[in-house]
């Protein structure tokens, strides 16, 4: 038992973290905010790891992945977060992309799978609806064959980022019939440009348009874009949402966002003093650093328990709690220490013309927003209540 | 990285969890400390013939070449059973301080009874008025010829009534709280001098406030160097709480396996009070408690080889968190039993009071934190 790297860990380590100072565009670094973001800016980083071909370091290595071991992907995602690269975007590499290479079939796999590694494809993920949130299976859209197509009705939401979107993958119901409303989905991808397929944008308390509703009237999709069996739908949405949680706990990000609240708050000050040197503000801190390194060696021993085979267990939804409290958390002490200048809403000056002028030192320019913002993570992918049901059905046995 | 534990550790793991299940149950255990002794003799012999006591010494020094993960494994099954055998006191802190600071003759004279299970120790470290500040030092020791003549009172030294020798911080120099012209000694009980008053405490071991009044110690029994001891003192402590984690580790996992059996067996309403969700999720949350404890103290433990402040702010996150976690646990532990968690007769009670008492050992969650915002801003 140890928590040493290897010196071919380390040796690892230093490539990859040279491969990202000498590609990352220096214009992105530290871009953690979408509002700011060209959708080009949003896939340059996919676009280049593609082009490595470190887009899906999790793949299987015939599907693209790098064959890289858990410890290598911690690695990875340690030597990202220290330069705060933006990731490529989970709905194509780390949601349909394994329901795919998994359950789908080989025209498929051919169709989707390489503009999915190289970022050419931008998915969008059709889950929830306005009635069905956490119980997801109560879902409405329905798609009914009709010949050599499906035609999908129906009305999606919180379909993150479906503005850019080439592809949505969509759970719809095909048998209404069906004696448990899990046993009649199926998981069905769809091109965004199909005629019925209508985005419109929501605008959230961040004041940022992330998520949208999307309205299906009688979309009509070729058979072929079933995944898997009809009917079957709700297992790979399950395997999806399982992987989806297993890189939720986002421990690298939060690290380096430990040191940057250190850094705000040694700018601050309080009586005369560093923030961080008041007692009451650095217990916060400590207390947050210290939650963060139990939910990091949780971290390391589910990943090691995967590398072992074990597949995304339950476990993964301990770090789906966790890691999102901790994210919010470094949220809400980020808007604590700036103080006053949490206040003013950013890109809203009234003074003509200049738009250099900013309010407030640059770390506070979107403190509240993204405090705002972050309490999504704590509802997104399965809430954590929702989390807290897995866990006791799956490990308490209830 | 690597979480396994090696074939060895699991074969200790597995017999020691045996030895726990049967010899150990909670009427056993309820029994064993209501006897005038409150421990058993039997069950310390026999872990001396398992190789316990012996695991964490290097072969040389007569042991069988382990280190803290041994002690993480023995003392984790400890805390399933509460069993109150001194295995910190004795193992890790007195064993500590030899292996790290003991010479030839010292190890030679106090290791082979240890790992015999002949000689056992209590750490006598802390003082009615320096609440956990190991530099807060009341206890003196002054050089007279070639020895030391030893004055002081130390509080609630858990196991000294059960200890043929004890390990005593004292002042040899310098201020009541300064770092420096701190030393260590091992004192035997029956020295002239030494008295105790032995008691029991509330999570069914034994302590004593012990006093030294004109203790003459010969020189040899210094261990380590005389007004340098206590950085020593301070990676004994932070290996004792590392095994202490593990302890807890234990407890909480058996608390929280009888929480759930009872809430599955418990029926109100025509139901069992497993099936109210928001029975079940306090329940989980317990159990992430549990989990991100385990986490922390594989953390400390660890991290014991590492350079001082690394050491120290993996100690100390892992005494703040699990300590959180042990109250927490507890608290959910007794509230979800009900009526039935405030007796006696149940065992989970007993549960609740060694992870309530978990707390104030070698520092609490309070103290812990400044240790830890310390080491952060220097």
């Amino acid at each position: 038992m140890n928590l040493e790297f290897t010196p071919e860990e380390n040796a690892f380590r230093e490539e990859v973290r040279a491969f990202i100072e000498e590609n990352h565009p220096k214009h992105l670094e530290g871009m953690g905010n979408r509002e700011d973001m060209s959708p080009e800016d949003m896939t340059a980083w996919h676009k280049i790891l593609g082009k490595k071909g470190w887009s899906a370091p999790a793949w299987p290595v015939e599907y693209g992945g790098t064959g890289w071991d858990a410890t290598q992907r911690y690695i990875w995602s340690e030597e990202n977060a220290r330069v705060g690269t933006f990731m490529p975007l989970p709905f194509g590499v780390s949601m349909v992309g394994p329901v795919i290479y998994t359950f789908g079939n080989e025209e498929q796999k051919k169709q989707h799978l390489p503009g999915i590694l190289s970022g050419e494809e931008w998915w969008c993920q059709g889950y929830s609806e306005p009635g069905a949130g956490s119980d997801l299976a109560s879902l409405k859209t329905t798609a009914v064959r009709d010949g050599d197509h499906y035609v999908i009705n129906g009305q999606k939401t919180w379909t993150t980022l479906a503005q850019h979107a080439d592809w949505g993958f969509f759970l719809c119901r095909t048998d209404p019939d069906a004696a448990k409303p899990q046993e009649g989905i199926s998981f069905i991808l769809v091109d965004m440009k199909t005629p019925g397929v209508e985005v419109k944008p929501i605008k959230l308390i961040d004041g940022g348009y992330e998520v949208n509703e999307t309205w299906l009237t009688d979309v009509r999709v070729p058979v072929e874009n079933l995944v898997g069996e009809e009917n079957k739908g709700w297992t790979y949405a399950k395997f999806l949402l399982a992987h989806e949680r297993s890189g939720i706990a986002g421990v690298a990000r939060s690290k380096r966002g430990v040191e940057k609240l250190r850094e705000i708050a040694a700018a601050e000050t309080l009586e005369g003093k560093p923030l961080i040197e008041d007692f009451d503000f650095a217990r916060k801190v400590s207390q947050l650093e210290i939650d963060l390194a139990a939910l990091e060696i949780t971290e390391l021993r589910t990943l090691a328990g995967e590398q072992a085979g074990k597949g995304p267990g339950p476990e993964s939804s301990i770090l789906k709690i966790k890691g999102t409290e901790i994210q919010q958390r470094l949220t809400e002490l980020t808007l604590e220490a700036v103080g006053s200048y949490g206040t003013p809403m950013y890109g809203s000056i009234a003074d003509h013309g200049s738009n250099e002028y900013q309010i407030g030192p640059d770390y506070a320019q979107h403190s509240a927003a993204t405090y705002f913002n972050m309490r999504k993570t704590s509802i997104y992918g399965g809430s954590n209540e929702i989390q807290r049901n897995i866990i006791t059905k799956m490990i308490l046995g209830l | 990285m690597d979480f396994n534990f090696t074939e060895e550790q699991d074969m200790v793991r597995d017999g020691l969890s045996r030895m726990v299940r049967e010899q150990y149950g909670a009427e056993e255990r309820r029994q064993l400390i209501a006897t005038d002794a409150g421990w058993s003799r039997e069950v310390w012999s026999q872990l001396a013939e398992l190789g316990i006591l012996g695991m964490s010494f290097s072969e040389e020094d007569g042991g069988f070449g382990g280190g803290a993960i041994d002690s993480m494994v023995v003392m984790e099954e400890f805390g399933k059973g509460l069993v109150v055998e001194p295995y910190v006191p004795t193992v890790v802190c007195a064993g500590g301080f030899l292996k790290h600071a003991g010479t030839a003759a010292q190890k030679e004279e106090h290791i082979g009874g240890i790992v015999s299970g002949e000689r056992v120790f209590a750490f006598a470290y802390a003082e009615p008025r320096g609440r956990y500040d190991l530099a807060n030092l009341e206890t003196s020791a002054k050089k007279d010829g070639g020895d030391y003549v030893l004055n002081g009172h130390k509080a609630v030294v858990i196991g000294a009534p059960w200890a043929s020798h004890l390990v005593v911080t004292a002042r040899t120099s310098g201020e009541q709280t300064d770092k420096q012209g701190i030393s260590v000694f091992i004192v035997d009980k029956s020295a002239e001098g030494v008295t105790t008053r032995d008691y029991a405490t509330v999570d069914g071991r034994r302590a004593s406030e012990v006093y030294f009044e004109n203790v003459r110690l010969p020189a040899d029994a210094l261990i380590g160097e005389e007004g340098n001891a206590f950085p020593l003192i301070e990676r004994v402590t932070d290996e004792a709480i590392a095994a202490q984690c593990a302890e807890a580790c234990g407890a909480m996992k058996v608390a929280h396996a009888m929480t759930l059996e009872y809430a599955k067996q418990r029926k109100q309403f025509g139901v069992p009070i497993a099936s109210f969700q928001v029975l079940q999720h306090r329940m989980v949350d317990m159990y992430t408690e549990y989990e991100c404890s385990v986490s922390m103290t594989y953390l400390a433990t660890l991290r014991l080889e590492k350079e001082e402040r690394e050491r120290k702010q993996a100690v100390s996150a892992a005494k703040v968190r699990v300590g959180q976690a042990a109250h927490h646990i507890g608290e959910e532990a007794i509230q979800i039993h009900g009526g039935n968690g405030m007796t006696d007769e149940y065992a989970i009670g007993h549960y609740f009071k060694r992870l309530t008492i978990f707390d104030s050992e070698f520092g609490n969650i309070d103290h812990h934190m400044k240790r830890h915002i310390a080491l952060a801003s220097g």
